[in-house]
Order: structure tokens, then sequence, then C-alpha cells
């Protein structure tokens, strides 16, 4: 119902050319190009204030960028409808009074003419989407109540509903339990098979290695994108995250990274 | 049974209790609907601020008409629309805060109205039914504006259902969804500002705040979806007019204060209700 541009498809679904945003003074992201193409399934590592979340807002057209440009198959971001944010969940009000099948349907708000309430077409494709994240017993559930597992899957059906093409989940294993990670990582398997292009925010350089075609290293510059082993070198990762680092080598090319202390980034 | 019947009927056999009535009811309706949003944005304070600000814009009209109450309720509404948008733009496009900025038109626009009604001999009658609200001087005139507007804005919200429960909920997703947000947020704010104008004339600017959270804010302990929240508020706000006003008949209380009693006494006995039951099933 509301103005979008069709695709041209034969061009990247994420074509990022020279983006700059800046606050202020600050650069966030600083002339970043790369793109991705249908059914990738990309890492955004980083360490906290990397701008991460600027560079998925850009993408989706929440924020406008400071210099250089972002084009989704072929066109700006801005009339879109197929790019899906999902939120980190501090930033979600949990009390809000809905519950899960209502939040998915708020992904369907777009196909839907104005004035309108929900056909049995909308119903159907948020059950779907709920089956597909099997959430389908807990739809009438009041958000709060919820596993964190469970709300990050919510938001993915909502995203599924959206019929979206490229999803961008900020951090979505944060404070997650390993199984509920591994319910989430799970879905991007069956994301991939649906041609969805997916970019993931996270921390574990693990994960990231294990479940992602290519991984982008990002601190504020790119320093690195590609498959991991290119990427996740010992050198580019102490570039990226400096002294917060935390490198621990088991077992030939196992790593792990701690940046949750305090200090501010260097470049 | 007969002593019953009539000691329930007897209030209304008066026409300007009817008319009261009737006000108190869709003023709570409206003030619960439009209310439910207030509550789940955090807006209260928001609220409080631009029921005072419409003082100076009824005083204006007050001396102008000398006194005359029928176009008063245009001179709140005029003002009403300003000051929303006022704060909004003060609070968007400046380093200061938006409780700041509303603090500030606040204060400001309140003391303007005091001031102009302060000009006029017989003040504090005046002052005090625009503070307080005056329900049973209500106006077969007053009751079809309340009316129209009501309805108006009760159509608006149902119309765009979806699109202010998701700018509420998420405003993100809504921008994905490439909804005007700023537009229905400035939206928002216009139907505010519509419902302290109508709801003006029946519990007045001061207690106003009252009517817009307490309903909503009481049926949200009771229910988790936003549809039942309206309908449960709406209840309790238009049942809430209804105990206020025999109140206020049988006990010669003022009428916007008895309405707003029965709404807080509501809220508390749904809230302890409610934490005992979950202190209950803790254990």
């Amino acid at each position: 119902m509301y103005p979008h541009t069709h695709h041209l498809t034969d061009q990247p679904i994420l074509d990022v050319r020279h983006l700059t945003v800046a606050y202020g003074q600050l650069q966030v992201v600083d002339d970043l190009t790369f793109h991705l193409h249908p059914g990738e399934r990309v890492a955004v590592v980083g360490p906290n204030g990397a701008g991460k979340s600027t560079l998925f807002k850009v993408v989706a057209g929440v924020l406008p960028p400071t210099s250089g440009e972002v084009q989704i198959y072929g066109n700006g971001p801005s009339k879109h409808l197929c790019i899906a944010y999902i939120p980190q969940r501090t930033a979600v009000d949990w009390r809000f009074p809905v519950n899960v099948s209502d939040v998915v349907m708020m992904g369907r708000a777009a196909k839907m003419k104005p004035f309108s309430w929900p056909t049995h077409n909308d119903y159907q494709a948020v059950n779907r989407a709920l089956e597909i994240v099997d959430l389908r017993n807990l739809s009438g559930r009041q958000i709060s109540q919820l596993s964190g597992g469970q709300q990050q899957r919510m938001f993915i059906a909502r995203a599924l509903a959206q019929e979206a093409e490229l999803i961008l989940m900020d951090e979505p294993l944060a404070g997650l339990d390993v199984p509920s990670q591994e319910g989430v990582l799970a879905l991007l398997e069956t994301l991939h098979q649906q041609g969805v292009t997916v970019m993931v925010a996270t921390h574990d350089l693990d994960q990231a290695s294990t479940y992602f075609d290519r991984i982008l290293l990002l601190n504020h510059k790119m320093i690195g994108f590609g498959p991991a082993k290119q990427v996740l070198t010992t050198e580019k990762l102490l570039l990226a995250f400096g002294g917060k680092l935390k490198i621990v080598d088991a077992d030939g090319d196992l790593v792990t990274l701690d940046d949750s202390c305090c200090h501010g980034g260097e470049d | 049974m007969d002593a019953i019947i009539s000691f329930l009927i007897q209030p209304f056999s008066y026409a300007f209790m009817q008319r009261g009535l009737i006000a108190s009811i869709l003023v709570g309706i409206v003030c619960a609907v439009v209310g439910t949003y207030i509550v789940l944005r955090g807006m209260a304070f928001f609220g409080d601020a631009l029921a005072h600000t419409i003082l100076p814009g009824v005083a204006v009209g007050y001396l102008v008409s000398g006194g005359a109450r029928e176009t008063l309720f245009w001179w709140a509404l005029g003002t009403s629309v300003v000051s929303s948008l006022g704060i909004s733009v003060i609070s968007r496009n400046s380093k200061i805060k938006e409780d700041t900025a509303i603090g500030i038109v606040f204060a400001g626009m309140f003391a303007l109205g005091i001031a102009l009604i302060s000009t006029v001999r017989s003040y504090a009658v005046d002052l005090s039914h625009f503070l307080f609200g005056d329900v049973l001087g209500v106006t077969s005139g007053n009751l079809w504006t309340i009316g129209i507007f009501t309805g108006f804005i009760l159509l608006v919200v149902l119309a765009f259902y979806k699109e202010f429960l998701t700018v509420s909920f998420d405003p993100i997703l809504a921008t994905t969804l490439r909804m005007p947000v700023k537009l229905i947020n400035t939206a928002l704010l216009i139907l505010i500002a519509i419902t302290v104008a109508v709801a003006m004339q029946t519990v007045g600017v001061a207690l106003m705040v009252a009517m817009l959270v307490t309903p909503a804010a009481t049926a949200s302990l009771l229910t988790n979806r936003l549809p039942k929240m309206m309908v449960l508020a709406s209840v309790i706000a238009g049942a809430s007019g209804l105990v206020g006003l025999f109140l206020s008949y049988y006990l010669s209380i003022a009428s916007g204060a008895a309405i707003v009693l029965i709404c807080t006494v509501v809220f508390a006995v749904t809230w302890a209700v409610k934490s005992f039951h979950r202190k209950q099933s803790r254990l």
C-alpha cells in the first residue's frame, strides 16, 4: 500500500559504495564498499560501537547516509519493502499488549490495503511463518512470556511474514543460552534454502566462521570481507579489536575474544 | 424495590443530568481509547501538559464572547492542536529534551490563561469551571460537538489501527514497511489534542490526565491484547462516569472530581487484587 520500487534482478541484492555515516564529527561508518548476492549469509563482526547497528539502519533505509550510497537491487533502500531489520532484544518494549501472532502480523501491514484488516491470506502467511520458526503452539502468548530464543524466532517469523529478501539481525545471539543460539542458527540454514539474504551482527567468531558464507570485519572502516579463513586472521582481528581482543589459540585455529571491557577503540 | 428504582432513576429525571451522563460516557470512551496509546507510549506528562495549555485559548474565547460557553470548544480545540504541534517542533529541533520542552510550554501557557481570566471580576467561579469541569452545564449544542468529535476520533483510531500499533510498538519496523512514521506520530498528537478539547467541559483541564491515563492503565492490568485493552478501558471509564454522577448528585461533590475518584478507586482495587494474586501464585 505504501510506495515501493521494483527490483532490477540483474543487480546485487545489496550494493554499498563508499558509505560514510557521521554523527557530528564522529565517523561511525567510514568509506565502506561491498556487495552481496541473493541468498548469502554474512556475519558482521566487530567490537561494540564499531558501526554495525548504524550500517544495518542505513541498509534498511532507516538512517540516511552522510555520503556514499546504498542500493538494493539497483535502487536506494528507502522505498523497498523487502528489507527486515530485527532489533536487539533490549530495544523492545516486552510489556506491550500484543501476542506472538500480533507481532508477526505487523510484518503483513505493508501488504494490506489502507483502512483494511487482515484477510485470510494474511493469517495464512502468519501461520506459515510461525510454523517455520516452530512457534505455532505459542502464537497466543504475550511476548514477555517467551524465552529469549523464542523472542528472536518470533522476529524472524515477522520478517518471513513481511516476505523479506534481506534480513538484518542485530546481535540476535546476545544473551541467549547455547541451545537457543543453536535454534536461531539452525533457522539461518532454512532462510538460506529459501534464498533469503541474511546479515547478522555477532561477537562470536567461532559461530561466524561456522555458520556464515562470508564475514565482514568492521571497526568503522572495513578491515576485511570474505570467507572466514581469509578474514579471521590474527593480524586483521588485532586491527579490528585492538587491545580489547584476547586470542586463544587452541587446536590450530579456535579463536575466542573478549571485548566487553571499557576502553575506547583505537584506529 | 420501587425505592431502589427511584433512587437510581431520580437523578436522571433532570435534563441537565441526562446530558451530563451522555457527555461523561462519551468523554470517558474517547479518553480511554486515545489514553491507551498515551499509556503504552509513556506520554502521560504530555497529555497532562496539553490539557493545561488550552487554558489561555479558552480564556480568550471567554473574554471575546463575553462569558458565553457555546464557542469555547473551538477555542480549546485550536489552542490544543497548536500547542501539541508546538511542543513536538520545539523538542525535535533543539537541544532541549522533550519533557523539558513540555514543562516550559505547559507552565507558560497555563500562567497566561490564569492571567487572562483574572482580569474578569467573577474569575474564581469561572476559573474553577475550566479547571475542574462543569459536566452539569453541558448544553445540547455541546453534546452534539462532543458526539461528532468522539465519533471522528474513534473512526480514525479504527481506520489506522495497524499504523498506530506498528509505529507505537516498533517505529523501525514501521519505517522499513515504508509507513509515513512522522505523519502517523503527528496524527496521534492531533488526536490527543482533539480529545483534550472534547474532554475539557466534563472533567476540566486539571483532572483530565486522570481520564487519559487511569482507565487505560487499569485495563492494561487486566489484559494482554490491545483491542481488549481499549474496550475494557472504555467500559471502566463509561461506568465511572455513571457512578461518578450518582456520587455527585447524592453527596453534592464536584462531578469531575467524583468521576476521577471512581476511576482511581477502580484502578487501586484492580491493582491490589492483581498484586495479591501474583503473590499467591508465587507461593
